[in-house]
């Protein structure tokens, strides 16, 4: 257990900073969750035509970047633990750990979507509109919430970037963390909206 | 709030968490080949459901943070299920 040195004489407010974010947080999940109410209303009128095109994803990919990213999610929360108990180098790899294991996810996005792109499996392609309409909703479903997603990757990779380099310069420390932890807290909201859409779009049956 | 004592998870908590999200994982998998008809969605589901509240309590603090932001997140996700309960009230009975 450590103390934080009080708000009011470092005019810092960390419960203020951790709740600002989480706030933020649910407005990503509304965002999340509106391509989710779509994908749910679409799977209830064409559930054959969407295990169809579900059948046409690599569940070895998908499966291998949900072990990514919930290993890159316990870097950043080792990162976190042991920022507090000052292990100042022990951090630093911890986070290089997170931006290494995002690396690696948007490697093998790139390779699976350039595999289906390279199939002619693309939104308004040709082969995709001569598919059945519940495969095209599929598809366009797939492209958009994968893509939000890997955008959301791309941006909190650069996020945990800086804070890997401000914690090596030792602008972020053990008493002075919250920056650490909400970048933390951003990194999470990723894993846990990948957690929901590898089920629903890579196992489907 | 003021002077916020902050608890510390340990290294092997997180590495607990993570290897039960990673059986988990092994778990979504397996069900999702055996034909269950629609419980596999709900079972897929389910399973993701266990995996959120383990990054969300663990990895996120949640469990050590005060009652105020586990209400709130309460709230947010009761704003989503209304969200979506009130979507399919009208795609099921069109």
């Amino acid at each position: 257990m450590i103390t934080n040195s009080s708000h009011e004489h470092s005019g810092k407010d960390p419960f203020g900073a951790r709740l600002g974010m989480w706030l933020f947080l649910f407005t990503e999940v509304i965002l999340f969750g509106g391509l989710f109410v779509l994908y749910a209303a679409y799977l209830s009128r064409y559930p054959g035509e969407f295990a169809q095109a579900a059948h046409r994803l690599d569940m070895i990919m998908g499966g291998s970047n949900t072990i990514v990213l919930l290993t890159s999610s316990l870097f950043v929360a080792l990162a976190v633990s042991a920022l507090q108990r000052s292990e100042k180098t022990a951090a630093t790899l911890f986070l290089l750990g997170t931006v290494i294991s995002a690396m690696v996810f948007l490697g093998i996005k790139y390779l699976e979507w350039s595999a289906k792109i390279g199939h002619g499996i693309y939104p308004d392609s040709a082969i995709l509109n001569e598919m059945a309409r519940g495969e095209i909703i599929f598809f366009g479903l797939y492209f958009v919430t994968t893509g939000l997603h890997g955008l959301h990757v791309l941006i909190g990779m650069f996020i945990i970037l800086v804070m890997l380099v401000r914690v090596r310069i030792g602008t972020v420390d053990a008493d002075n963390f919250t920056q650490l932890e909400v970048s933390g807290l951003y990194w999470h909201l990723v894993d846990l909206i990948w957690i929901f859409i590898f089920p629903l779009y890579y196992l489907l049956l | 709030m003021d002077g916020e004592t902050r608890h510390i998870i340990s290294y092997r908590t997180l590495v607990i968490i993570w290897l039960a999200l990673l059986v988990l994982t092994a778990i979504t998998i397996g069900v999702s080949r055996i034909h269950l008809g629609p419980l596999n969605i709900w079972a897929a589901l389910g399973i993701a459901s266990i995996k959120s509240a383990l990054v969300i309590f663990f990895f996120m603090h949640l469990k050590h943070e005060p009652l105020f932001l586990k209400v709130f997140l309460l709230i947010a996700l009761l704003t989503l299920a209304i969200f979506i309960g009130l979507n399919f009230f009208d795609v099921l009975y069109r």
